[in-house]
């Protein structure tokens, strides 16, 4: 089974929800999301952000989901990091 | 995600917090003084008839609540409109599924609730001695005094609440509100008294 263990995206949001509650917001998507924010760029409106998510397996689309739920629009999926875990036996 | 955390999560968005308190002790101290007022000027009428002075009371305190239910709504639906269309444009998007479509819908409810609750409930309660009075409970001085009273501990205690807001001393701040009850019932006295 492929299973997605990290990912990096480039994330534009509002000012609100600030930085914590953003991450919390997308750490309860997962048990055991493991959630990484920086803040890249700062403007009047807007900031855009690295957002760093490591899970046992990080559900995309359930991220992408939490994250425009907020207000907030993904541009670009920087870094990825997939595991293949074939059954043995 | 639950029910509680949505709505926290719209309360801290809009950052609604700090303007539901100022709405509480704005509203709730036009609420206290107006009962304050009207009952000095029923004293100074020399009037003893209780149902009367209290439908009087009430129909103020319904229209203070009805009044704060209705500007808060309209201005803060106006506010929250203009506050969302200005972020549509930064983020590029539409925004009216997202969280912060949700608080520019129900924010101004929550904000117009509060802002009409406040005048209402602080009446109410100052006019609990009059209901009590009516109802047969008897009171050692006449009801309109007992009503002063309470107006008059709920507006230092609304005092108290503005102090420890701006984090300064909560005895003077509710003398200060106490002292602006005091100039008013003494002006009510000076223009109507005579």
């Amino acid at each position: 089974m492929v299973s997605v263990k990290r990912i990096v995206l480039d994330v534009l949001k509002p000012h609100q929800p600030n930085a914590l509650e953003f991450s919390r917001a997308i750490a309860i998507v997962g048990d055991d999301y493991r959630v990484r924010l920086t803040v890249v760029e700062m403007d009047e409106k807007t900031e855009t952000l690295q957002l760093e998510i490591e899970g046992d397996s990080v559900d995309i689309e359930a991220i992408e989901s939490a994250i425009s739920d907020m207000g907030a629009s993904l541009h670009s999926i920087d870094q990825v990091e997939v595991l293949n875990q074939s059954m043995e036996g | 995600m639950s029910l509680l955390h949505q709505a926290k999560l719209l309360i801290s968005i809009s950052r609604t917090n700090d303007i539901v308190r100022r709405y509480f002790v704005v509203n709730g101290f036009d609420g206290a003084l107006t009962m304050f007022g009207m009952i000095i000027g029923f004293l100074i009428s020399a009037t003893d008839e209780l149902t009367v002075i209290m439908n009087a009371c009430l129909g103020a305190a319904i229209a203070l609540g009805m009044s704060g239910l209705s500007s808060a709504y309209v201005s803060e639906v106006a506010e929250r409109k203009r506050a969302l269309n200005k972020l549509e444009e930064a983020m590029i998007t539409d925004l009216s599924d997202t969280a912060h479509g949700e608080a520019a819908r129900w924010v101004p409810l929550w904000v117009a609730l509060v802002n009409g609750a406040a005048p209402l409930l602080i009446s109410l309660l100052i006019l609990l001695p009059l209901w009590l009075a009516i109802a047969g409970f008897t009171f050692p001085v006449s009801p309109l005094y007992i009503a002063i009273a309470v107006a008059m501990i709920l507006i230092f205690l609304l005092g108290v609440l503005l102090g420890r807001i701006a984090d300064i001393s909560w005895l003077r701040s509710g003398v200060q509100t106490l002292l602006v009850a005091l100039v008013t019932g003494a002006l009510i006295y000076l223009i109507a008294g005579n």
